[in-house]
């Protein structure tokens, strides 16, 4: 299941220690998985061209292997709706550490913030974990975690186990959310991270925006063993 | 690798007794063996010699008898040579009682003694251990006999890294009368592993419930381990310790740090229907119910009380651990009511917990117990008896065991554990209904029955 393109965006991305995030969506991207459209911009006018082509607003983010959690250096700005702006974010980006571009891509609004993720047991080897996602995850902690690979069963439970369970599935007046395509992408996630036994540390993907049509992975963060 | 030597041994030799030192670890347990177990046991020590009035062996290779099961208790620097000459004599197996390996940084003589089992299909436990106890067998413990509390014979196998909270749970074990088949202290566990002993005890006849004490899997073993239990028509209850994330190393993803290494560990027990037990109170408790009931139940809880007061604390408990407390019907009530005796009728009150009240007699307890245990969402009934009580006779245990067999649903009960109320305590355990001395324990016997089972 691994292709030659991922061997090589791992084995590219040892000397960081971990995946840059363009790396990391075209990875998941090319494993079949639902990223949001993106480009990695090194100047104002591919910025500017990309956004014309999606259409604004878009989501700016840092890329820079220094950088590991881009919030902590205020290396992400959402709701772009202007080249200003978006030049704007460009050019205090470049003053951040290790500075290797701007990472431009569609907004994904609506629906759910959730973290799929996944870690190399010591003991039990992959594990995936599902949880309420965003900034406040480790606040939170309302997660479920299991053995991968998961099948149908696993999957649903790891939904119904979470506290929060209720707001995926329509709390007051809001969509639920495809709770199919949730489990689809589980399960998928879990058989990618048997494959990357070996290779990976852990993975994050947070958040993975679910919608009620659509779990789109917005953000991914690969470490890499050491 | 045929592990049959090491738990019905027929012969057992001592090897590193000493002709000086009574106290010698070696010689309590030639001593214990020789005097008080059926297996044929020699004494084994270069200097040869007399001990007990039996002659001790020059070596292993001095003995004509095939020796089923080799206990090592000489220095760690000599135990290599000794199991290549047990290899070679042809003994079965052996126990590594000695200290002095992986467990003080000496990887290089266990690797050794690895290596060499390995190769001949040789099973041994150890190093670094109390070894195996099975009751009225075999006893391989440094542990003088008098000393030792030691559990009636039953169905629970218990296997534990550490040899101190063996002995400690079998004295616990004893306390509440939970049987025991086999008792095996791991050590470093250089050959033979919790994965080892699962596959064996799940074919063991005498075995009906498997539970270790367990501080941590080797890579990877942890994977291998939960597949087995899954596949394992016994019950599997797992103690873990080493649960503080004290000592673990930063990490710099989400996932990793909420998925610690408990926390993945109690998660894939759950997963795979293993029961993990929180504490010894747990432990003790879930043993004791899966030794009397191996079928996985629902969640239904019926209560039958002689106080109020005892029904409110079990509900409680019951939430806690996610049990349910089905109420019962009305036209449930009115049979329950119709059946019990009259000074009873006006004052019980009648949905779950049904509390009959400091008046209620044993013919109340039988008929509520039976029409509850009837009921298709109730899995499992809870008994709270209060001995003190003037309608309670010690006759109740065996009448309320009776119709648990009977109707074929789980009972459960709490008596306060003091001697006097011996007769009706026994009246449930002898009859096979497990008897807890609090009322969370009981509750936490009928979780256990409800844990039992991939989630």
């Amino acid at each position: 299941m691994l292709t030659n393109e991922m061997r090589d965006i791992i084995s590219g991305s040892v000397q960081w220690g971990w995946v840059l995030e363009p790396d990391a969506k075209r990875l998941f991207s090319l494993a079949g998985f639902d990223v949001p459209r993106y480009i990695l911009a090194r100047t104002h006018d591919e910025a500017a061209l990309f956004a014309a082509g999606i259409g604004y607003p878009v989501v700016a983010k840092v890329v820079s292997p220094k950088v590991i959690h881009k919030s902590e250096v205020k290396g992400v700005v959402v709701g772009i709706d202007s080249d200003e702006k978006l030049f704007g974010a460009f050019d205090r980006f470049s003053s951040i550490e290790g500075f290797s571009g701007m990472l431009v891509e569609e907004m994904v609004s609506g629906g759910v913030e959730l973290i799929v993720g996944a870690k190399m047991d010591e003991q039990f080897g992959p594990m995936v974990l599902l949880g309420i996602g965003g900034v406040g995850v480790e606040i939170y902690r309302d997660t479920s975690l299991k053995m991968a690979p998961l099948d149908e069963k696993d999957a649903a439970s790891m939904i119904t186990s979470l506290t929060a369970h209720k707001l995926l599935e329509g709390y007051r007046g809001s969509d639920p959310i495809a709770m199919d395509v949730l489990i689809q992408t589980l399960r998928e996630f879990s058989e990618l991270v048997m494959e990357l036994e070996g290779l990976i540390a852990s993975i994050d993907l947070n958040p993975v925006m679910c919608t009620a049509k659509r779990c789109v992975a917005a953000d991914a963060r690969i470490i890499l063993t050491a | 690798m045929n592990l049959d030597p090491l738990f019905e041994p027929a012969t057992v030799a001592v090897i590193g007794v000493s002709s000086t030192n009574d106290r010698h670890p070696a010689n309590v347990i030639f001593s214990k063996n020789h005097h008080r177990y059926p297996v044929k046991v020699f004494a084994v020590n270069p200097k040869g010699g007399v001990l007990a009035g039996e002659k001790v062996f020059t070596s292993i290779t001095a003995i004509e008898d095939t020796v089923d099961l080799a206990v090592i208790v000489a220095r760690a620097e000599l135990v290599g040579d000794i199991l290549d000459e047990c290899i070679d004599a042809g003994v079965r197996s052996a126990a590594v009682i000695s200290g002095g390996f992986a467990e003080v940084g000496r990887n290089d003589l266990q690797e050794r003694l690895a290596m060499r089992a390995q190769q001949a299909g040789f099973p041994f436990i150890g190093p670094n251990c109390l070894g195996i106890y099975v009751p009225n067998l075999v006893d391989t413990f440094f542990l003088p006999i008098e000393r030792m509390v030691k559990p009636d014979p039953g169905n629970v196998a218990f296997i534990s890294q550490s040899g101190g909270i063996l002995v400690d749970q079998m004295i616990k074990f004893a306390d509440e009368r939970i049987g025991l088949s086999r008792a095996v202290s791991i050590g470093n566990k250089a050959i033979i592993k919790e994965l080892d002993l699962l596959k064996y005890f799940a074919r063991d006849p005498k075995t009906q419930v498997i539970a270790f004490y367990v501080e941590g899997f080797g890579k990877n073993e942890g994977r291998a381990f939960v597949l087995e239990a899954q596949k394992c028509p016994k019950p599997v209850v797992v103690m873990k310790s080493g649960k503080s994330p004290i000592g673990q190393k930063a990490v710099s993803s989400h996932t990793a740090s909420l998925a610690g290494d408990y926390e993945s560990f109690s998660a894939v027990l759950a997963q795979y229907g293993i029961v993990e037990a929180a504490n010894e109170l747990e432990l003790v408790s879930f043993c004791e119910s899966l030794s009397a009931y191996q079928k996985p139940i629902g969640g239904g809880i019926g209560i039958v009380t002689g106080s109020g007061g005892h029904g409110a604390m079990a509900v409680d408990a019951c939430w806690k651990n996610g049990l349910m407390i089905p109420s019962i019907p009305q036209d449930i009530q009115d049979r329950i009511k119709q059946n019990l005796s009259p000074s009873v009728q006006p004052i019980a009150s009648l949905n779950n917990p049904v509390d009959l009240t400091g008046s209620g007699l044993d013919e109340d307890f039988v008929t509520t117990a039976s029409i509850l245990s009837a009921m298709d969402d109730i899995d499992c009934v809870l008994v709270l008896l209060l001995p003190y009580l003037p309608g309670i006779t010690s006759d109740l245990g065996s009448k309320l065991s009776a119709i648990s067999r009977q109707l074929g649903k789980p009972f459960i009960a709490y008596v306060p554990h003091v001697e006097k109320y011996d007769m009706l305590i026994e009246g449930f355990e002898l009859n096979g209904t497990p008897v807890s001395p609090s009322i969370e324990g009981a509750v936490l016997m009928a979780t256990a029955l409800r844990r039992n089972k991939p989630c």
